[in-house]
């Protein structure tokens, strides 16, 4: 099964088509990964990066990339994505924990320090995760942006809350 | 009777677009909404728009659909609401049913030098065993109730189809508070944006690729689904049935362009499934085989609102240069910026058919001008 088929992206996709930030990058701060496998017209990515890591070109059909030294891992870009690809993973705090940025755009009454569930991109609750940070500013236009802190082994699978239904 | 330079038919992303850019060069502009609040879909496009700065990339189409609301004000453009264009006539005479009351119309003759029909597209329907049954709607009919009307249409929607529109509206109705119970493609891959799909199955939605809907059961309305896995023949493999509680069912089979106008003003039409079925012919100004007849937005074509507010102001330049309030090469400068973005709108994964078929609507045309 496919991300065509299933809409379930991997990390292991991410990974075969070099689009996943390196590890050793990873372990030395936050990184915006660009979850984005398909050449959609649109490149409101590169134009919010404020440290042009992020490279589209004059096609804005190309695929987003990245440039991992450039990017500081501000998240900017999270909101600013319209198709919602954009994260940012954080493996330097410490070898047990790590943290995860990703866009929300539901109702939500959790605030900084709450444990709450954590889903996988496949939404299936992998883990335990304790808000650490909500961001919605004026320029994030509505979409927060919410970082998790998760056992350091989810940090690649982790992409939002585990809403109950 | 009532005269003006230019009418437009329809007041959403095309059809406002074509109207600023007119009247920014100085033409006298109306335009007839059937609604009652211009903008089109643009106001249930609660979502950020793809697209590069040039197109407010990142923008969501409710902040689109007021600004270009507040740049017509700001041009004097008059918007008839709650009016419906029930003809278009011989010598560009519009016929328009204008709506006063709940009872009262009107019916106003318009004189005009220029048509814009900027008309969109209607829902395709797909037909199956309970389809009449209360719950089962249309996709954009339940984003216009939650969006628009905040009215939330169910609590546990099926949705058919897994283009953008099925994709878009289930998201939307899952921030609305309902519980999306799956999105069924018949085909054998999602059909929309995959980051469409993934913001879905990261909420654990199951998308149900190679399935259709078999039945709707239910007596008062809706309340089970009935779906099943297709063969290559789309008979239903056996044993494959699942059934679901729902509420309401949506159906996103895609879209037609709305060309009743364009057919009664003699546009000739081609037909391009990439287009969405029939739609007119028309050259690069965006003007059809019916001379002073314009065409913009999904009513030339099933596309976006980028590519709507894009070809809306190729006619409006169009239209300004015929009427002689812009220099030739002034206008051809503009309208070539405007093609430059349009086929950067019509590059990537979904952009190749649709290329195509726009390039053979704008050969048909010069083909039936031709012969």
């Amino acid at each position: 099964m496919n991300l065509q088929q299933t809409g379930i992206l991997t990390k292991a996709d991410l990974v075969e088509a070099v689009r996943y930030p390196s590890e050793e990058r990873m372990k030395k701060g936050p990184v915006a990964v660009c979850e984005c496998m398909q050449n959609i017209p649109c490149n409101p990515c590169e134009t919010s990066c404020p440290f042009q890591a992020i490279h589209v070109g004059e096609n804005i059909s190309n695929l987003p990339k990245l440039d991992e030294q450039k990017c500081t891992g501000c998240t900017t870009c999270i909101a600013a994505c319209s198709g919602l690809a954009l994260f940012v993973v954080d493996k330097s705090y410490s070898d047990e924990v790590g943290t995860v940025s990703f866009p929300y755009e539901y109702q939500y009454s959790f605030q900084i320090g709450d444990k709450v569930k954590a889903a996988n991109r496949a939404g299936k609750c992998v883990c335990e995760g304790t808000i650490k940070k909500i961001v919605n500013t004026k320029k994030s236009d509505r979409t927060t942006v919410v970082t998790l802190e998760i056992p350091i082994d989810f940090v690649d699978e982790v992409r939002s809350i585990y809403r109950q239904r | 009777m009532k005269q003006c330079e230019m009418l437009v038919i329809g007041g959403g992303p095309a059809g406002l677009s074509a109207a600023i850019e007119a009247a920014e060069a100085g033409v006298q502009v109306v335009i007839i909404d059937a609604n009652e609040k211009a903008g089109g879909q643009l106001f249930k496009q609660i979502h950020k728009f793809f697209g590069s700065s040039m197109h407010r990339a990142g923008t969501r189409g409710i902040d689109i659909g007021e600004e270009l609301l507040q740049k017509c004000k700001d041009l004097n453009v008059e918007i008839w609401l709650n009016s419906l264009v029930i003809g278009v006539y011989d010598n560009n005479v519009v016929a328009v049913d204008v709506k006063k009351s709940l009872t009262e119309h009107e019916l106003v003759k318009v004189q005009t030098k220029k048509i814009v029909i900027a008309t969109g597209a209607s829902e395709n329907a797909v037909k199956f065993p309970g389809w009449t049954l209360p719950g089962v709607m249309g996709a954009g009919a339940a984003q216009t109730m939650a969006n628009f009307h905040r009215v939330l249409p169910g609590k546990k929607v099926l949705m058919i189809g897994s283009g953008n529109v099925g994709l878009i509206v289930s998201y939307q109705l899952m921030q609305a508070g309902a519980e999306i119970v799956g999105i069924v493609e018949a085909q054998p891959n999602i059909n929309g944006y995959a980051v469409h799909a993934s913001k879905l199955t990261r909420e654990g939605i199951p998308i149900y690729t190679g399935y259709t809907i078999i039945e709707a059961k239910g007596k008062e309305r809706v309340n089970q689904a009935v779906i099943g896995k297709v063969n290559p023949d789309w008979s239903i493999v056996e044993g494959s049935e699942i059934t679901l509680d729902v509420d309401t069912i949506t159906i996103g089979a895609g879209l037609k362009p709305l060309i009743g106008m364009a057919y009664m003003g003699g546009c000739k039409l081609i037909n391009d499934r990439f287009l969405g079925g029939w739609a007119p012919c028309h050259n690069y100004n965006m003007e059809t085989t019916t001379k002073n007849i314009y065409v913009a937005g999904d009513a030339s074509g099933v596309e976006e609102a980028n590519t709507a507010i894009e070809e809306g102001k190729l006619c409006g330049v169009s239209i300004a240069e015929s009427l002689g309030y812009l220099d030739s090469t002034k206008a051809e400068e503009l309208k070539k910026a405007i093609w430059n973005r349009l086929a950067g709108l019509r590059e990537g994964a979904h952009g190749t058919e649709r290329t195509g078929a726009k390039q053979k609507q704008l050969e048909e045309y010069t083909k039936a001008m031709e012969g």
